[in-house]
């Protein structure tokens, strides 16, 4: 075996054993899974469904406040004294609405009693269904319109973002969700750059602190010690994205298996509630196909996204971003004693990557701008930025030379690591500077 | 003698200052070659040179008559001053990986291990974690990896240090056997008392230049200062009236009836003349010429070289 491998293998085993990384390997899915899981489950609870009565004193409104899934109107016929006697003696409704007769001309009439009051975004929901019915109403009186008409009159409307190139051939894009898929995505290279950098750098100070790196160098080259760490590291990473990715999708479909028969049960109920609701059920039909195409939309832009193509992207520029800073690490490594004295070195090393997860939030917003254009292409900040611009849509020439800049730069910062390195492992007892590192990289093997 | 490692000529120069200027040394095959020089004076340099850690700006380095290439660290053993182990790696483990990068085949590596293991009482040790071991432990699985892969040429770094007198015995015996079965040693060491007892030839760095080579034996006749010590019984004022002044006396010492007296003979004289001398006035009971330690020639030779002058 070739005494790379060797090194790659001690590198990786040593870390896959430690009780950490199994540790970091069941943990990190499971709160993945739960951020998926619990809002889903929760939504599922009746708990914090508030049951309304709605006194309607104009008859206006029956039946056409929409439900939600936390918020249920019920429609009773009797005094607005008799409501509120029973919502004291903690009756079946958790609040009761009151329209009065004069709600048409004066919409500032209606009143919400409650002893737990409803949620902000529960009033607003409510304010904005009453407008929706008295607008209704309004345009039925005085325009003689149907209510079919009167939603046919308000579309919905939603830009297609295409983007045509030089041949004149248009190509749908997946615009701002597909953004969020990306940066999604370049934040966990961020992540992992960060985590697994450190760890490289870690490698090299233990070896140098724990005076090994000087029996081992007599046996490889200092260069083959540094690239079978980084490596062996980088196969670590990929273990652990790989174990992270199995472990959160089989927590999910597990979970879903599970809740599934909750959730069908009860958008059955829903569904039922909805057939009961007659006379009004064109309008209700007409915004439910609405939302629906809403959904649909979504899942057509989704569908945009070339997923082969943003993989590949992610594991490219997650390798060739590992491996251009995880030697610069390296370096800063070999430079010190111990990880007290990294930070002058880790500053100018860490700007860039913070500077790249800040830029990548205005891509979102502007894949195609100048900054997002130069900092997908600058090798330090590209394999963040360019992971948010992809899943948008980039043209070829840009994906090439921002990985071939990667590619090159990646081999540039490997042989000035390599430089730094084999005079810094055998430097004992000694504040370097930068002053110092250059004349390291000037002098010759 | 055939020599199993040339140093010709050897310039290496880091950002500052000149860690070795024009340095060449020849060990012969089969000896244990000392490699003396105070703190800084280049010999860790010149070590990492051998092992193609760094390379010489000028000169070469010839193993075996051969140029040195990077097969030849398979030939090399080396024990560097500065050693330690990866703390968390189990003590077996740790072993075996140093043995494979040395290129042994993983069951040779196990076989010889074991065997080295349980001649240093560290069998039981195995499974433990290197953090577990004593210091002096630690100190034999360094001194069992270093020679596992049985080297052409085993370079020692002050490999006594951190072991007590009974580890120091057992490690120089082993150094000993070795040289026996054919392997070349070099030491670089302090101590000046191991350099007698089991150094053949050595070289002399002060100051990133070789001041000193060749023999143990012929070095001492060389820095021989003719100095004699005689022990007599009789009357010292009568000694001291004997001597003439082609001699210089030292210092004396009274044990009892008998007595002594250093005596320096000035510009070589044979010592009957100091014989004659004395003989007439004292009962003479024995005549000694008195060789200097390494130790002495070391200090003087780096106090010479290390004159303001020549910094």
């Amino acid at each position: 075996m070739s005494k790379i491998n060797l090194i790659i293998q001690r590198e990786y085993l040593t870390r896959v054993k430690k009780k950490s990384f199994i540790i970091m390997s069941i943990v990190g899915p499971l709160l993945i899974a739960a951020l998926l899981i619990v809002p889903t489950w929760l939504a599922t609870q009746q708990e914090d469904i508030q049951n309304i009565e709605v006194i309607d004193e104009t008859g206006l409104f029956i039946r056409k406040l929409k439900n939600t899934d936390e918020l249920k109107f019920n429609y009773e016929f009797r005094s607005l004294k008799q409501a509120q006697d029973d919502l004291l003696n903690d009756g079946e409704f958790t609040a009761v609405l009151h329209i009065p007769k004069v709600v048409v001309s004066l919409p500032n009439t209606v009143q919400i009693f409650y002893q737990e009051k409803p949620s902000n975004s529960s009033l607003e929901y409510m304010e904005e269904q009453i407008a929706k019915v008295i607008e209704n109403k309004k345009l039925e009186d005085q325009f003689n319109l149907s209510l079919e008409q009167i939603s046919g009159l308000r579309p919905r409307v939603e830009i297609v973002p295409s983007k045509i190139d030089e041949s004149g051939e248009t190509q749908e894009t997946g615009g701002t969700l597909a953004a969020g898929v990306g940066f999604i995505l370049a934040f966990f290279i961020y992540v992992f750059i960060f985590l697994f950098g450190v760890q490289v750098m870690r490698g090299v100070i233990e070896e140098k602190t724990n005076r090994i790196v000087e029996v081992i160098i007599s046996s490889v080259k200092p260069f083959q010690l540094m690239i079978g760490k980084i490596v062996g590291i980088a196969l670590v990473a990929f273990t652990q994205i790989a174990i992270m990715i199995l472990l959160t999708t089989a927590i999910v479909v597990g979970s879903q298996q599970i809740f599934k028969s909750d959730i069908t049960s009860a958008k059955v109920e829903q569904v039922k509630e909805l057939e009961q609701f007659n006379p009004q059920q064109a309008s209700v039909k007409g915004e439910e196909s609405g939302e629906n195409d809403f959904v649909s939309r979504l899942n057509d832009r989704i569908g945009r996204i070339n997923f082969p193509l943003v993989l590949g992207c992610f594991l490219f520029y997650f390798m060739g971003g590992y491996l251009l800073y995880g030697s610069l690490f390296a370096a800063i490594g070999s430079a010190v004693d111990n990880e007290t004295d990294t930070q002058q070195f880790m500053f100018p090393v860490t700007v860039p990557l913070i500077a790249a997860i800040a830029v990548a939030q205005a891509a979102i917003e502007n894949p195609d701008g100048t900054l997002a254009f130069w900092a997908s292409m600058i090798p330090f900040t590209s394999p963040i930025i360019m992971m948010v611009r992809v899943p948008v849509g980039v043209e070829a020439w840009e994906l090439a030379v921002s990985m071939g800049l990667l590619l090159l730069s990646f081999l540039g910062s490997t042989w000035l690591a390599a430089k730094i390195y084999r005079t810094g492992i055998l430097m004992y007892g000694k504040k370097v500077n930068f002053k110092e590192i250059g004349k390291w990289i000037m002098h010759k093997s | 003698m055939e020599n199993i490692l040339a140093v010709k000529n050897i310039t290496k120069e880091y950002a500052k200052h000149k860690a070795l200027d024009g340095v060449s040394i020849e060990v012969p095959k089969g000896s244990v070659f000392g490699l003396l020089g105070p703190n800084g004076a280049g010999k860790t340099s010149l070590i990492r040179i051998i092992n193609q850690i760094t390379a010489p700006d000028t000169g070469e380095v010839l193993f075996n008559g051969e140029k040195l290439k990077p097969e030849h660290v398979e030939q090399i053993g080396y024990l560097p001053e500065e050693r330690g182990l990866y703390k968390k790696m189990e003590v077996g483990e740790q072993a075996m990986y140093l043995a494979q990068l040395k290129g042994m085949d993983k069951r040779e590596a196990k076989e010889k291990l074991k065997a080295w293991f349980k001649k240093f009482e560290l069998s039981t040790w195995w499974n433990k974690k290197v953090e577990e071991l004593s210091k002096g432990m630690a100190q034999k699985v360094q001194f069992i990896v270093t020679v596992l892969h049985e080297p052409k040429l085993l370079i020692l770094d002050e490999p006594f240090s951190g072991f007590d007198p009974i580890n120091t015995n057992l490690v120089k015996a082993e150094i000993l056997r070795l040289k026996e079965e054919g392997t070349t040693i070099i030491l670089s060491t302090h101590n000046m008392g191991s350099v007698e007892e089991i150094c053949e030839h050595i070289a002399l760095i002060n100051r990133s230049k070789k001041i000193l080579g060749g023999s143990v034996k012929q070095i001492q006749q060389d820095f021989k200062e003719g100095v004699f010590e005689v022990s007599f019984r009789g009357n010292l004022i009568a000694f001291t009236n004997a001597l003439w002044t082609g001699c210089e006396l030292i210092n004396t010492k009274e044990e009892g009836e008998l007595k002594t007296a250093k005596v320096k003979l000035i510009n070589h004289q044979s010592p009957n003349e100091l014989l004659k001398a004395i003989v007439p006035h004292v009962e003479v009971h024995g005549l000694q010429e008195l060789v200097p330690s390494m130790n002495d020639i070391f200090i003087k030779q780096v106090q010479e070289t290390s004159t303001p002058e020549n910094s």
